[in-house]
């Protein structure tokens, strides 16, 4: 990136920094675009499959095949009026949307598409992206409180334990893959499973494959998903942390969400399923489209849990977790560290 | 360190809540996560009935008593106009009685679909209830048939029904008895047996029988908390005595007895068993008029009688008064809803949110009929 910028900063016959700053834009735009066009793509997803599974149609009306339908809605909620609780706490109630957001729109920029297509190749990757998950719970107990709502405030306390507990299993189940690739580095990851599809990290031992399903279980979790959804759950919380969210604001929400949702899935895919690579190779599909498709898998994988199972209750969720869960990731992590002892051709 | 001050939350669950079914509102004391009171508070939808019965003929109060629960209609009707009958000791023709319990079963299954189907809700799986309504559609496609209505039908008259079976009406039910058999095991394999929802109801607001019989607990509650006791069976009324149909109790399988996984299962099984008494109530339907009404309905000055039924929430009994006149003096509706709710303060204390939900979803309560 660091070339690019000074070669455009060059051709424009300004100073270096012009090129860097305007690239960062540049990044963030297509990040930005990505992610929110994800979004818009997986509501219509959602909703079809949520309407097939439940054997009516889905929305079918605006646009053919109900394509449009996401777009009605973005445009519906840009006009709704924006209220804010009279007791609310203003400045966090507005702010509490925009770090949620943030938080899973900075994961974005270490996902590397292809071996050249990155917008930063931290060395350090996976470590960033551990931690910008967690910060999602600032911004989710920000809206809790700062709503003046016992139900919101309710779901907030739940979504902050169910987040931070989670972090464990799956921050261990990505610490398996990073033992057995020996870099934290996402693109270099990638790099080691080219080849054959025995070459993906999922089954190159018995330990990763055991990760991969701990981490999928894990960050399922993490983006508060059935059944997971606790922090979310209607019938109980009315719509828990986000209930006085409205308009716009309620939207930004929902962008992290499913936002979150691909973030999950992609890192789930470079991390086990081979990212980039085929797993044949020699065919000539560009890296980003194997990379997208794996990744919308198992986004809908995702979606079809939603709509089949029902949710566990906040206790069942933290025992799964703790009592389940982390010492799974724990043996994982030593049966890999083991494995590469004995195996150490294997990476 | 000073001492950190918890205090308990107080909430209110409803009138406007995504899973009260219906306006009613709940007064939680919370500990955290865990309810240490529940204080029910219900009138939100009074609109009443009792009320107006005493200013309508007995033939008028019948869509009023639709319109108390209204997912079980028929049920409602059948009660009122067996209880007038009673008064006027009228007997009515055997077409009438087998129709009669026909609608009154077919109204029973489509109640207990849409109620398994909302329990799933309550645990978080949103499919059963879409599945649930799409087979209870077919109910409502033929009770348009035969009523004009889908859902609130004023077809019960005192001396019979309003309308005959029409041949296709026949036809199509029988075809829909023999769809919805494995549309059930569907339903089994989707939610009953699902290992989250197991953990959601197992154990989970227990309703000890004791404490069920105190405080007048009926229908498929009681049932789930093991009691064997049916009024179709054990006071028979219209044509039950000539149906054979089992009674199912809520049994320690998966769940324990009385728990909100029985309350459920019981339902489910009675969507069966309904179907086995609509198909024998087909099979015996007799030829012959489908009303014998009376010129005047005028029960004797003076009279009052209670009868109870059994409809899909519980037993449900109208106790009417009469002045001789041709409107009642007075109607009381014993509503099956009103007094489980009643009951919602003994199983449901020092429980999670989350298990309170549930535990009033299995009780399958419309507001409908505890407010009139």
């Amino acid at each position: 990136m660091r070339e690019w910028g000074r070669s455009l900063a060059g051709t424009l016959g300004a100073p270096e920094w012009v090129g860097q700053v305007a690239l960062m834009f540049i990044g963030a735009i297509g990040v930005f675009l990505i992610m929110a066009l994800a979004a818009l793509a997986f509501v219509w997803l959602e909703r079809k499959v949520a309407g097939r599974i439940q054997s009516r149609y889905g929305p079918n009306r605006a646009g053919k095949f109900g394509l449009l339908q996401t777009l009605a809605d973005a445009v519906k909620l840009l006009l709704k009026e924006d209220i804010i609780p009279a007791a609310a706490d203003r400045r966090l109630f507005i702010l509490a949307p925009y770090i949620v957001f943030i938080a899973t729109f900075a994961a974005f920029v270490v996902i590397p598409w292809s071996g050249k297509l990155y917008i930063s190749d931290l060395n350090v990757g996976i470590l960033y992206l551990i931690a910008m998950g967690s910060f999602v719970v600032v911004g989710i107990l920000m809206a809790g409180w700062a709503s003046n709502n016992k139900w919101s405030l309710l779901g907030a306390m739940r979504a902050a334990a169910q987040i931070v507990s989670y972090e464990v299993p799956v921050a261990l189940a990505i610490l398996t893959v990073i033992v057995l690739a020996g870099t934290m580095n996402m693109r270099e990851i990638q790099e080691a499973q080219s080849g054959w599809i025995w070459k993906w990290h999922v089954f190159q031992s018995p330990f990763t494959f055991l990760a991969f399903f701990l981490y999928f279980v894990g960050s399922i979790a993490e983006a508060n998903r059935t059944p997971f959804d606790m922090p979310e759950a209607e019938q109980e919380l009315t719509a828990g942390f986000h209930t006085e969210y409205s308009g716009m604001r309620w939207a930004f929400f929902f962008l992290a969400e499913y936002g979150n949702l691909l973030l999950v899935s992609l890192v789930a895919a470079v991390l086990f399923l081979g990212g980039w690579n085929v797993g044949i190779p020699g065919v000539p599909i560009p890296g980003p489209i194997v990379l997208a498709a794996k990744a919308v898998l198992l986004v809908l994988l995702q979606m079809w849990l939603r709509w089949t199972l029902p949710r566990l209750r906040v206790d069942q969720v933290m025992a799964v977790c703790w009592k389940y869960l982390m010492p799974l990731s724990f043996g994982t992590l030593i049966g890999a560290g083991a494995w590469r002892m004995f195996f150490p051709g294997a990476a | 360190m000073p001492d950190v001050r918890t205090e308990e939350m107080v909430l209110n669950m409803g009138p406007q809540h995504p899973s009260t079914h219906g306006v009613f509102r709940a007064e939680l004391v919370t500990d955290g996560e865990i309810v240490t009171a529940v204080r029910p508070h219900v009138g939100y939808l009074h609109r009443c009935f009792e009320k107006h019965a005493e200013n309508l003929s007995y033939t008028g109060v019948i869509p009023f008593t639709d319109r108390l629960d209204y997912l079980a209609s028929m049920n409602q009707n059948f009660g009122f106009v067996l209880a007038v009958e009673k008064m006027l000791g009228l007997e009515v023709p055997e077409r009438a009685d087998y129709i009669r319990v026909i609608m009154a079963e077919l109204n029973r299954m489509a109640s207990h679909l849409m109620m398994v189907g909302h329990m799933g809700t309550d645990a978080g799986a949103i499919t059963p209830i879409l599945y649930g309504f799409r087979d209870r559609e077919y109910i409502l496609d033929l009770f348009e048939e035969v009523s004009g209505a889908r859902l609130l039908y004023n077809y019960y008259r005192v001396g019979g029904v309003i309308a005959d079976l029409t041949p296709k009406f026949v036809e199509k039910t029988r075809k829909f008895l023999d769809y919805i058999g494995p549309m059930i095991d569907d339903f089994d394999q989707l939610l009953s047996y699902n290992k989250i929802f197991l953990g959601r109801t197992v154990g989970v607001g227990i309703l000890p029988p004791e404490v069920a019989i105190n405080y007048a607990v009926t229908g498929p509650n009681l049932r789930g908390s093991g009691v064997n006791w049916d009024l179709r069976r054990d006071e028979p009324y219209s044509i039950y005595p000539k149906l054979s149909f089992d009674v199912i109790v809520g049994k320690e399988g998966p769940g324990v007895v009385g728990d909100s996984w029985n309350r459920y299962w019981v339902r489910v099984q009675e969507i069966r068993e309904s179907a086995k008494i609509v198909r024998q109530a087909l099979d015996g339907l007799p030829e012959g008029e489908f009303i014998r009404a009376p010129k005047n309905v005028r029960p004797p000055k003076g009279a009052d009688l209670y009868h109870r039924t059994e409809t899909p929430r519980g037993e449900l009994g109208y106790y009417i008064i009469s002045d001789g006149t041709p409107t009642p003096f007075r109607v009381k509706v014993r509503s099956p809803g009103f007094v489980h709710i009643s009951a919602i303060p003994a199983f449901c204390t020092n429980i999670m949110v989350a298990d309170l939900v549930m535990s009033m979803g299995t009780l399958d309560f419309v507001m409908g009929e505890v407010d009139r």
